[in-house]
């Protein structure tokens, strides 16, 4: 198998993103501002509750920390490499390679999001823990719940955001539409609130779509708030999307490279 | 294979057609509207009816005005575009069905694209290449060796991409489409924006590739230089046809019978102003004394035009002047030869 290519691409991917430093330094910057902020409103919100849809006020914190850490590693909003390449023309080289293009560009994204969990994730998580004061996972076990977590959440994200991407191929104006499509990950993923701050029904509804995947499962990981069954479940759920949107992804790319062949892009 | 058999040519196309659907936009502002309920589209046919064939180790150049053709026709025997109608294989095999197993055989460089990795030095994008072709490490090795002598790429291969002028980021190009040895390199406007030296170092690169390793190489240019020094075979496309495919020599010969016999007259001869009275040649420009004849092949040879001009004149001086290939081509684009 050329695993040892995905690995050498994902090497890259890493290595590209060093040389965007002070960019790093400023999202870090404006990431904890907004952790501060968003902390700051849930402590004034559990001044007259004690639990809201069972998060008590250090448990919302924590979330809040988490999600707020996690923003780049699943990169929630404006990652438009693939529709650069596809506007540019520049997607022929890639298409004119003996690789799977889906596995070419996961690869990268595996490889970016480690960079972030290390140079964005982590900074955050202790920054969080300076000002505010987490709670931390006990059990060696949620971390290597965590960690597939994680990578369960990429792929997931990875997926939403490279089938959005791919409309580039079918429209000139990609971009109009991410603009929807932030609003949306935005609320459905749980970065606003926690979902199950969501009236019952609509509960039921966000919480068994992909979004849900992407930052609220990892952070309900992070707190240990589903453990046991209840955790294999939520790993099941997010595996199950990743597998789902990845295999929609890749025929949404046979697709699309007809089209190319069909329109001439 | 049996004998009396043709040698199979790496690349045939024959009768290529690609035809575009692109959407008809309205104008204004509720043009605007327009566009949004109702598309409608032309057909824009960018390839139409191109037959050819190039043999292993062929270097073959081809040229074209822009929207002529030539980069939707590379497309296509790279297998990224489907052709519309008609047949392409390039390995016995049609690239747009087997893409995968054409890319490991072929190098491709889109003269105005990279597909070098912009922010990391060069050597990591040369790198990666011995992964994506699953090229041997000695093998690699030898190759980068040689390619960094060849196009002197010590001096840039720890820069990042973004950091490298146009020709060197195009000799980074260069040597990313042909490490894993490639059979055929398709160049689309290699030389493309380089000064003259960046060109000229291109060149001897090519040359050398295709005269020691034997690799099959299309080129297209707009630079007619690129075709002397490198092509002994020339295409011509223009509006999606193929106009001629032969020798530069043959094309002098079909397409630029006519000549120009540059007399200078000797002092006195004739007055400034009357032009010369000769069968079969027409004065086209007079500077004073020296004046510019034109014949074609067709009516005269050289020998006994100059013959009978210097018969009734007293010549100083003479010299022939071929036509200038530029000139033949712009001559063929406009399609008056």
């Amino acid at each position: 198998m050329s695993t040892r290519l995905y690995w050498e691409i994902g090497k890259r991917a890493f290595q590209r993103q060093l040389a965007y430093r002070t960019a790093n330094l400023a999202g870090l910057f404006t990431n904890a501002c907004f952790g501060y902020l968003r902390g700051s409103v849930f402590i004034a919100l559990y001044q007259t509750e004690r639990s809201i849809g069972g998060y008590d006020v250090s448990a919302a914190v924590t979330f809040t920390w988490v999600t707020q850490a996690l923003i780049m590693v699943v990169f929630l909003w404006g990652w438009w490499d693939v529709e650069e390449t596809i506007r540019t023309g520049d997607v022929v080289s890639d298409l004119a390679k003996p690789f799977s293009y889906l596995g070419f560009w996961l690869a990268r994204d595996y490889g970016r999001a480690l960079y972030h969990l290390l140079f964005r994730c982590c900074p955050i998580l202790l920054i969080g823990e300076v000002m505010f004061g987490l709670r931390w996972p006990t059990s060696p076990v949620t971390w290597a719940a965590l960690a597939l977590s994680l990578t369960l959440a990429v792929a997931i994200s990875f997926a939403w955001r490279f089938t959005l991407n791919l409309t580039a191929f079918w429209t000139t104006d990609a971009r109009g539409i991410g603009g929807l499509a932030s609003i949306l990950s935005t609320l459905l993923c749980g970065l606003l609130v926690p979902l199950p701050y969501f009236p019952d029904t609509v509960r039921r509804v966000v919480e068994a779509l992909p979004f849900a995947g992407i930052l609220q499962i990892p952070a309900d990981v992070f707190l240990e708030r589903v453990t046991g069954a209840g955790l294999l479940l939520a790993l099941g759920q997010q595996a199950l999307w990743a597998g789902v949107m990845l295999g929609a992804t890749q025929l949404l790319v046979m697709a699309a490279t007809r089209r190319v062949v069909v329109q001439g892009g | 294979m049996q004998p009396g058999d043709e040698p199979v040519p790496l690349i045939e196309v024959d009768e290529l057609e690609k035809t575009f659907r692109v959407a008809r936009h309205h104008q204004g502002f509720f043009g605007a509207f327009r566009n949004l309920v109702s598309r409608e589209y032309r057909e824009v046919r960018a390839v139409g009816g191109i037959t050819f064939a190039i043999e292993a180790g062929e270097m073959v150049g081809c040229i074209g005005p822009n929207g002529a053709g030539k980069s939707t026709t590379i497309k296509m025997l790279t297998g990224i575009l489907v052709p519309s109608a008609g047949r392409v294989e390039v390995f016995g095999m049609v690239p747009h069905r087997r893409r995968t197993d054409v890319a490991r055989r072929i190098g491709v460089v889109f003269g105005q694209r990279t597909q070098l990795w912009w922010d990391l030095p060069l050597v990591e994008s040369l790198d990666l290449l011995r992964y994506i072709y699953r090229v041997p490490e000695s093998r690699f090795r030898e190759n980068l060796d040689q390619f960094r002598a060849l196009l002197d790429l010590d001096p840039f291969l720890n820069t990042p991409v973004r950091q490298l002028s146009l020709g060197q980021r195009m000799r980074g190009d260069l040597a990313a489409a042909l490490l894993h040895d490639p059979e055929i390199v398709y160049l689309d406007e290699p030389t493309i924006g380089l000064d003259v030296v960046a060109k000229h170092r291109i060149r001897d690169f090519l040359r050398r590739i295709n005269r020691e390793r034997g690799v099959t190489i299309l080129l297209t240019t707009h630079d007619m230089i690129d075709i002397e020094q490198l092509c002994s075979r020339l295409l011509i496309i223009d509006h999606g046809k193929l106009l001629y495919d032969g020798g530069l020599e043959k094309i002098r010969g079909r397409f630029g019978t006519e000549r120009t016999l540059v007399v200078d007259l000797a002092e006195g001869e004739v007055e400034d102003s009357a032009p010369l009275a000769v069968l079969y040649a027409r004065e086209v420009r007079a500077d004073g004394p020296r004046r510019w004849l034109r014949f074609s092949r067709d009516d005269t040879t050289a020998a006994d035009l100059i013959a009978t001009v210097a018969s009734r004149y007293r010549l100083r001086d003479l010299s022939i002047e071929e036509p200038e290939i530029e000139a033949i081509i712009r001559r063929i684009y406009e399609g008056n030869w």
